[in-house]
């Protein structure tokens, strides 16, 4: 479950990217994210995985405060979180083997398990086979899959996706709407941003829309 | 996954790093190598310089010479006291006639023979108990006041003069080291810097997915920690040259003024001290490093 709680997030120099925002989306939803630019969607998913921190008010994610998290704490917050950003920020020096592995490296899985867990996350994602290719040999499409592979071979039960679809030509961004579906289908708490709703519109999710750094909208 | 799986994949991380950049890892071997091999070549020197003189001095004794006009009674009142004296090791009396005869042997026969009477002193060779210098100044001004003495002398002077150089010695070694030491902290601060900015983007991603500071940092510590080892390498390997360059030349000069001397190079414990000390400070400058610059990065 994430809970925000009138939560102000307030940039040096006076910037207000959330003026107060709340809204609930409990276990196992599909919401989508939606405003114009600036609205302060990416702020808000930053404030979920303790990239910022609120200027006040209270963010909890699965019943924990992240806003006054200690420093060591974060990382473990972020390990149960599945994050997609903008920019899929994959490494181009390593193979999509590798690009997948590295949050499985990073919770010292075994090594076995982990294989078998890249293998699943690639199957899962269409991307089969092609582990050994490096991430600037594939399309737009592709790389932001493999993104969408890594977010999920942890197996976090809050998927979070800051504009997955931004760069891709309408078809790509309809396959990536009805991957995220799929692991809401699974039990996964999915969380997106995008600038176009119509994308997830079949899906019939929560709708949450900010403008300005305020909540004008939220629909179940 | 357990600290020695952690450390392990470090390692191995870190070791690719190094190989993926040959000339740059060899460049920073050669700095660090260079730099530690001149105060491990002063060291070895002073250590070579310093087993000479052990060898050469032996065992240093004091010299009691009686005045010439000292009677029969005047020795044997002085036998009497070394004879009781708890804290020598032993003495030897060398009569006059003894000396003179000595004095003839060496080679200085013909100029003896134009002297009337023997112009040499009774005298008693001492050896101290003790190696301390102190105890040394005490024991010669103790046989100074004692009646029927001339002089004393301290045969161990030069010796002390040499240790008390070779104790300068070292603490110019010392310095030297240190210096040195802090040259290879910063060699490697500023490869760990270099490697911290092409591999931000890394270090960012990795955060994003979870990765804990020590996780991130325990590559660049090994980095580090293995740039030291190499460079201790290469200092040894320059050590061991130069011994081997020079032993041969040093040993034909001893044989010039009669002596055996082998130049020795660094043994097991010189060997180990030199990479130990040149793996810590590359922990060291790495630690410095990652602690200053992955604090600037994104938590």
């Amino acid at each position: 479950m994430i809970v925000f709680d009138e939560v102000v997030k307030r940039y040096p120099g006076g910037y207000t990217a959330l003026a107060g925002v709340s809204f609930e989306i409990p276990a196992g939803e599909l919401a989508v994210l939606s405003g114009h630019s600036g609205a302060g969607k990416s702020t808000l998913l930053k404030l979920i995985a303790a990239i910022e921190r609120p200027t006040s008010g209270t963010v909890r994610i699965s019943g924990q405060d992240v806003s006054g998290l200690r420093r060591r704490a974060i990382p473990y917050l972020r390990r149960s979180l599945g994050l997609v950003l903008q920019e899929s920020r994959l490494l181009y020096d390593r193979s999509v083997f590798d690009n997948v592995m590295l949050p499985l490296l990073i919770t010292g899985h075994p090594p076995r398990d982990a294989v078998k867990r890249v293998a699943a996350a690639l199957d899962r994602v269409g991307l089969a086979g092609r582990e050994r290719e490096m991430p600037a040999g594939l399309s737009g499409g592709e790389q932001q899959r493999v993104a969408i592979a890594r977010a999920i071979v942890n197996r976090p039960s809050i998927l979070i996706a800051d504009e997955p679809t931004a760069h891709l030509d309408t078809d790509y961004a309809a396959e990536i709407a009805a991957l995220f579906k799929s692991f809401n289908a699974a039990g996964v708490t999915v969380l997106v941003s995008t600038h176009d709703k119509r994308l997830f519109a079949e899906h019939k999710p929560r709708g949450i829309v900010l403008g300005k750094g305020l909540l004008i909208e939220e629909a179940a | 996954m357990n600290w020695f799986s952690l450390h392990l994949r470090a390692f191995v991380l870190a070791l690719r790093r190094l190989v993926a950049q040959p000339l740059g890892t060899l460049l920073s071997a050669l700095v660090v190598g260079i730099a530690l091999s001149l105060p491990a070549a002063g060291y070895l020197l002073l250590d070579n310089v310093a087993s000479l003189a052990r060898g050469v001095s032996g065992t240093p004794e004091i010299s009691v010479f009686m005045a010439q006009d000292a009677s029969a009674a005047d020795i044997a009142a002085i036998e009497k006291r070394l004879r009781a004296d708890g804290e020598l090791a032993g003495y030897r009396h060398v009569p006059k006639d003894e000396a003179l005869r000595q004095l003839e042997r060496s080679g200085l026969g013909d100029v003896l023979g134009g002297l009337t009477s023997n112009p040499l002193p009774d005298a008693f060779i001492i050896t101290p108990g003790s190696d301390d210098p102190a105890a040394y100044e005490a024991l010669h001004a103790r046989f100074t006041a004692w009646p029927g003495v001339a002089h004393v002398q301290l045969d161990s002077a030069w010796v002390k003069r040499l240790h008390a150089l070779l104790g300068l010695g070292q603490s110019a070694v010392l310095l030297l080291a240190g210096l040195l030491g802090f040259a290879l902290v910063i060699v490697t601060f500023n490869t760990i810097r270099l490697q911290i900015l092409t591999q931000r983007h890394e270090i960012d991603v990795s955060r994003l997915l979870g990765a804990t500071d020590p996780f991130i940092r325990r590559p660049f510590y090994w980095f580090g920690t293995l740039q030291g080892l190499l460079g201790g390498g290469v200092a040894l390997a320059t050590v061991w040259a130069t011994v081997q360059a020079l032993g041969g030349p040093v040993a034909s000069l001893a044989e010039t003024y009669g002596a055996v001397f082998t130049l020795s190079g660094p043994g097991l414990r010189e060997s180990a001290a030199i990479l130990g000390f040149a793996a810590f400070l590359g922990w060291l400058g790495s630690a410095i490093s990652v602690r200053r610059h992955l604090a600037e990065r994104l938590t």
